[in-house]
């Protein structure tokens, strides 16, 4: 009833051209943002910022950055992980280079860097398509954590290799470090996760994003129009890497704290952010956002309720768990293979009809 | 969906803790995944303890231990997960049996004063307790089983290991890269070299380095492996008919799962160890009738008494000694973390005392202080013998060459308070 | 002079090793060449039929902790043991089954989708089967073993020692599995060519609409290929788990297999067994020469490099079907 965009006049093409066309999705928007920075800080504690919201905040920006290149532009990668540490190594690199200068600017720049290597292992694309791409980016994958785990340059000598974030501060409170509070933590988290969600919503509906489409949806036709397949697939490589460097950097630095590469930064790394797109709606913006609350928050609910309430033992409980995480990925992939981005928008739809159902 | 998952969380987060003022001991174990064979031994020797513990004597002190188990699967975002949900139920000590956990954990558990426990695994420089004040690693850390091992070489030759060779297989990863700067500084000192030879993890496919370590013939192997590797190289080196006494495993690739799938080709095999093997301490008596036969043994008791049950065990032991020592310096029976760090500073485990448990010559005596909180670093070798199928103890607890050993704590102990803004506390 | 030798033993080494790789990689192809499916669960596969191959053999109780833990009981085996021979016919039935249960369950509700789709369910599948491996067989690490030698060749040893001076290793498990591979492979294509399922095997490969109009059940020989895709994983899982035991890493050996499709082509039986024959003898003779230099381990990521080297100058892999793209 109250769902609808009838009544809802647009004067301008501006306006007609909002992410939000809807009054209703535009306040429920604002809501959101409203509960994210204005209250969820002040009740936030360590449980739900570690376990729970900062890891969720974290690989939404990945799984944003794999959308991007994966959803929006068609080449699908299995590098994420290598990617992600190199915007952890390259984050503890510049911390310890050069302490004074903000972490939020390192931040950045370990983006651009993962950027920069992303252009590099994202060049044999223009040659490579389909599985044989996504199985030749699992070279970058490989090789970058070997890098990682053989240069003692980019573990500063230590004697095993572990990297450890030391203490950086913004506007006087800790966000990485031991003594980092939950609330710091999940605001940085929070402000970078929303900006770049802007950023790749926006960019994703320009004429870049555009670009994008037309090579995921036929590269050759895309060309003939126009469309620069070496330009296009380079920067959705560039953007996407980008995104994905900023996400290993808050891992590492943020989230994390000390990290080991093969460990953190492994393969599984990789296939996790696959789900998060594949569960949440490939080229969609709210669908990189549900599928990493999907993959971050079911391993943890499933914990919680085999063991803390039903009492199983913990393997039990775990080998089951495996079981119903591959149980219910398959049965979503069955039931709405295009994730849970799609179920949004019918249930919208459904809704703007409501209650007629005609 | 976004609402409802919080909400159910939230509600199942909220039942899970358990009952405040008890001592808990959480177990961050891990059960599944690649090194979940391993983990699942472990896990229930140190649980069983607590169980005896608290059938038998109805706790230590008088209080009840807990024992919440969180599964991690050696997955270090899961190791901050379980760190997170527990801590705040009154945990006063972990042992996250994970080197990758274990270097998240240290300046975790020093804002939040924990007591970190990490035998025989964990960061080797938090031996130096002035710069890491809520870290133990007694009895033995990487370095010292890599002294341990190479004196066990000297004296197999005479004391003089001058022009041999000695190759290290190690796990590719900062567990394996821990022993590499020890060996060297005692290979200048004694004059052996060291070939370095990384397998990559999970290392299922072995064969370059065992046809290089075939070609030069190194006079001894070390190896510091875990998971599927150490099955493999062991496989690998009966392959290529590599005189099994001649190879050394650090305590991690020293359980019977390492050795069995080689089956009788593993015999003579050694490796390191700071527990004892096999079920002929007292201690199992009353592990029978109090855990086993009431069906309360963790699993069901079907790994007691191998290596790594017996480790997961000492564990148990080693930190029951250290609540005890807490209590009774406190005056209290419900302790704090503070108070359980001091108590750990305090530790005394003499043998008498072991015998006492029923554990006579289990582990190495221990002593620690404020300074020193990795204990003696005492361990000895046990080889094993593939008729009887079980380990033997083949010698006494060795002491490693501190000479060295210190002055590299030292070194990366510092570089770490440097790095981390810490000024040493005195002690 | 020396160095030539070692380099020799190296390489005949490397090509054993690529064979272990190429029989993980068979199992991809063939699936992928019948349903266009890339099934990143036959690593698992491999560890599921080995497991419960080791778990027959013993005579252990299925789900036996589930059925403690509910039921208070301790039970663990029958208290039998059974021939290898037996164990593995059972296993190959269990496979056929489980393959039977994928299609039904899973496959025939996912026609038609984008191959990412599929690909990923086969993720989600590989979780599910890791977890049920696990339940119903515990995850302790178990030892195999059917009667298959392992150990240096005490005869080639001794005649290179007679002709170059220095006795070449090579395991007799690594012997074993290269015949193994030959008759599987000669096996698999005499099914192909010579049997009726074969050809409506061949067939559904070329078209599967085609297929389906000259009455062929594409179900059937879904379930078919599976069943086939699973036995190759049964015997690619003995291999590796004589060598290693049998635990959970043993489903990681689907990431060595991933090299070798890309290099050979992922439709082309040959092209398996010649793309992991380059890729054992590229990755051994990389470490032999370069690894030393750069701190060796490099053999995760040697074969990788090499097979998106070789990629970039032809897009479909070795022997893989010309990509002809249409607008």
């Amino acid at each position: 009833m109250i769902y609808r965009e009838a009544g809802d006049f647009k004067t301008s093409y501006r306006a007609d051209g909002q992410t939000f066309p809807i009054r209703l999705d535009r306040w429920g928007y604002y809501a959101v943002l409203a509960v994210a920075f204005g209250i969820i800080p002040f009740v936030i504690n360590d449980y739900w910022a570690n376990a729970v919201l900062v890891p969720f905040l974290i690989y939404a920006i990945a799984a944003l950055g794999l959308n991007i290149l994966t959803g929006y532009a068609g080449q699908v990668s299995l590098g994420t992980g290598g990617f992600m540490a190199v915007g952890a190594y390259a984050v503890y690199k510049l911390m310890t280079s050069f302490p004074d200068v903000s972490i939020l600017i390192h931040i950045l720049l370990a983006g651009g860097i993962t950027a920069g290597v992303g252009v590099l292992f994202g060049l044999p694309s223009l040659r490579i398509k389909g599985f044989y791409l996504a199985v030749a980016t699992l070279a970058a994958q490989f090789f970058l954590v070997w890098l990682f785990n053989k240069v003692p340059w980019f573990y500063n000598y230590s004697a095993s290799g572990q990297i450890t974030a030391p203490t950086r501060e913004v506007l006087g409170f800790a966000v990485t470090g031991p003594a980092t509070s939950a609330p710091a933590k999940y605001l940085v988290c929070l402000v970078l996760a929303f900006l770049l969600a802007w950023v790749a919503r926006n960019l994703t509906r320009g004429s870049i994003g555009r670009k994008w489409m037309a090579i995921r949806d036929m590269d050759i036709a895309a060309e003939i129009i126009g469309v620069d397949p070496l330009r296009a697939k380079l920067s959705a490589f560039a953007v996407s890497s980008f995104f994905i460097g900023i996400a290993g950097a808050l891992l590492f630095a943020v989230y994390l704290g000390a990290a080991e590469v093969g460990e953190a930064f492994g393969i599984n790394k990789s296939f996790l952010v696959l789900f998060m797109i594949i569960i949440g709606g490939l080229g969609s913006i709210f669908g990189s956002f549900a599928g990493a609350a999907f993959m971050v928050l079911l391993p943890v609910l499933l914990k919680n309720v085999l063991v803390g309430n039903l009492g199983w033992p913990t393997d039990l409980a775990a080998h089951i768990e495996l079981m119903i995480v591959g149980a219910l990925i398959v049965t979503f992939l069955i039931v709405e293979p295009h994730g849970l981005a799609r179920l949004w928008r019918l249930t919208k739809e459904k809704l703007r009809l409501w209650p007629f159902p005609h | 969906m976004k609402l409802t998952f919080p909400a159910l969380v939230a509600a199942a987060v909220m039942a899970a803790g358990p009952v405040l003022a008890d001592l808990v001991v959480p177990n961050l174990s891990y059960r599944t995944g690649p090194y979940g064979a391993n983990g699942t031994q472990y896990a229930d020797g140190f649980n069983d303890y607590f169980t005896l513990l608290n059938e038998r004597d109805g706790g230590i002190g008088g209080q009840i231990v807990q024992v919440p188990e969180c599964e991690t699967a050696y997955n270090t975002e899961k190791g901050v997960e379980c760190y997170e949900a527990t801590k705040d139920t009154g945990a006063l000590i972990y042992n996250p049996l994970s080197t990758g956990i274990t270097y998240q954990l240290i300046p975790k558990v020093a804002v939040d004063k924990k007591v970190l426990y990490t035998p025989g695994y964990g960061r080797t420089s938090a031996k130096n307790g002035r710069v890491f004040e809520w870290v133990f690693n007694a009895p033995a850390n990487y370095w010292d089983g890599a002294s341990v091992a190479v004196k066990y070489l000297l004296d197999q030759n005479e004391g003089s290991l001058e022009g041999k060779t000695i190759a290290l297989v190690y796990h590719n990863s900062a567990y394996g890269k821990e022993p590499i700067r020890t060996l060297q500084e005692l290979g200048e000192k004694h004059g052996f070299s060291l070939t370095e030879l990384p397998v990559e993890a999970p290392g299922q496919e072995q064969k370059s380095q065992w046809l290089q370590i075939r070609r030069e013939q190194p006079d001894y192997v070390i190896m510091y492996g875990w998971g599927v590797m150490n099955q493999v190289a062991i496989q690998e080196a009966a392959n290529i008919r590599f005189p099994m006494e001649n190879f050394i495993g650090i305590w991690w690739a020293g359980s019977e799962i390492d050795v069995q799938p080689a089956g009788a080709a593993a015999d003579g095999y050694k490796s390191l160890t700071f527990n004892g093997v096999g079920m002929d301490y007292p201690l199992y008596d009353d592990l029978q009738t109090h855990v086993i036969d009431p069906g309360k043994a963790s699993q069901g008791g079907q790994h007691v008494g191998s290596a790594v049950y017996s480790r997961g065990m000492y564990a148990a032991v080693v930190i029951a000694e250290a609540i005890r020592t807490a209590q009774e310096m406190a005056g209290t029976a419900e302790i704090t973390p503070e108070q359980l760090r001091d108590g750990f500073e305090n530790l005394s485990i003499t043998p008498e005392r072991l015998e006492e448990i029923g554990l006579p010559d289990f582990g190495p005596e221990i002593a620690m202080s404020c300074e020193n909180h990795g204990g003696s670093g005492m361990a000895r070798l046990q080889q094993w013998d593939a008729t009887a199928g079980q380990w033997t103890l083949i010698t006494e607890f060795t002491e490693p060459d501190q000479e060295v050993l210190s002055a590299l704590i030292e070194e990366d102990s510092a570089a770490y308070a440097a790095e981390a803004g810490i000024t040493p506390r005195d002690c | 002079m020396d160095q030539f030798v070692f380099a020799a033993e190296v390489v005949l080494n490397g090509l054993m090793t690529g064979v272990m790789y190429a029989l993980v990689a068979l199992g991809f192809v063939l699936i992928f060449k019948a349903s266009g499916v890339f099934n990143y669960a036959q690593g698992v596969l491999a560890l599921f039929a080995a497991m419960t191959l080791v778990s027959i053999q013993n005579g252990q109780v299925p789900f036996a902790h589930l059925i403690n833990a509910a039921l208070g009981t301790q039970i663990h085996h029958f208290g039998w043991t059974v021939p290898a021979a037996l164990a593995i016919a059972l296993t190959a039935l269990v496979m056929v089954g489980l393959a039977f249960l994928i299609e039904k369950l899973v496959l025939q509700h996912l026609v038609g989708q984008e191959p990412i789709i599929l690909f990923m369910a086969t993720i989600g599948l590989a979780y599910f089967l890791e977890g049920l491996g696990d339940v119903m067989w515990g995850a302790d690490i178990k030892t195999l073993d059917v009667g298959l030698p392992q150990g240096i060749s005490d005869g080639i040893e001794a005649a290179t020692a007679q002709w170059f001076g220095y006795g070449f290793f090579i395991d007799r498990l690594d012997l074993w599995a290269t015949l193994i591979a030959v008759l599987l492979v000669a096996a698999l294509v005499a099914f192909a060519q010579y049997t009726k399922q074969g050809r409506a095997m061949r067939a559904v490969a070329d078209d599967h609409q085609a297929a389906l109009s000259v009455g062929i059940s594409l179900r059937f020989i879904w379930v078919m290929v599976w069943s086939i895709a699973g036995f190759v994983a049964l015997v690619a899982g003995i291999m590796w788990g004589t060598k290693s035991g049998v635990q959970f890493s043993l489903s990681l050996i689907a990431l060595k297999a991933l090299p070798v499709l890309m290099l050979g082509g992922f439709t082309s039986i040959p092209g398996a067994i010649v793309g992991g024959l380059i890729i054992g003898v590229g990755e051994k003779l990389f470490e032999f020469t370069i690894g030393p230099m750069v701190g060796g381990a490099t053999e995760t990521w040697f074969a990788y490099v090499l097979a998106l080297i070789f990629l970039v100058f032809r897009p479909q892999g070795l022997f893989g079907e010309r990509i002809i793209e249409r607008v």
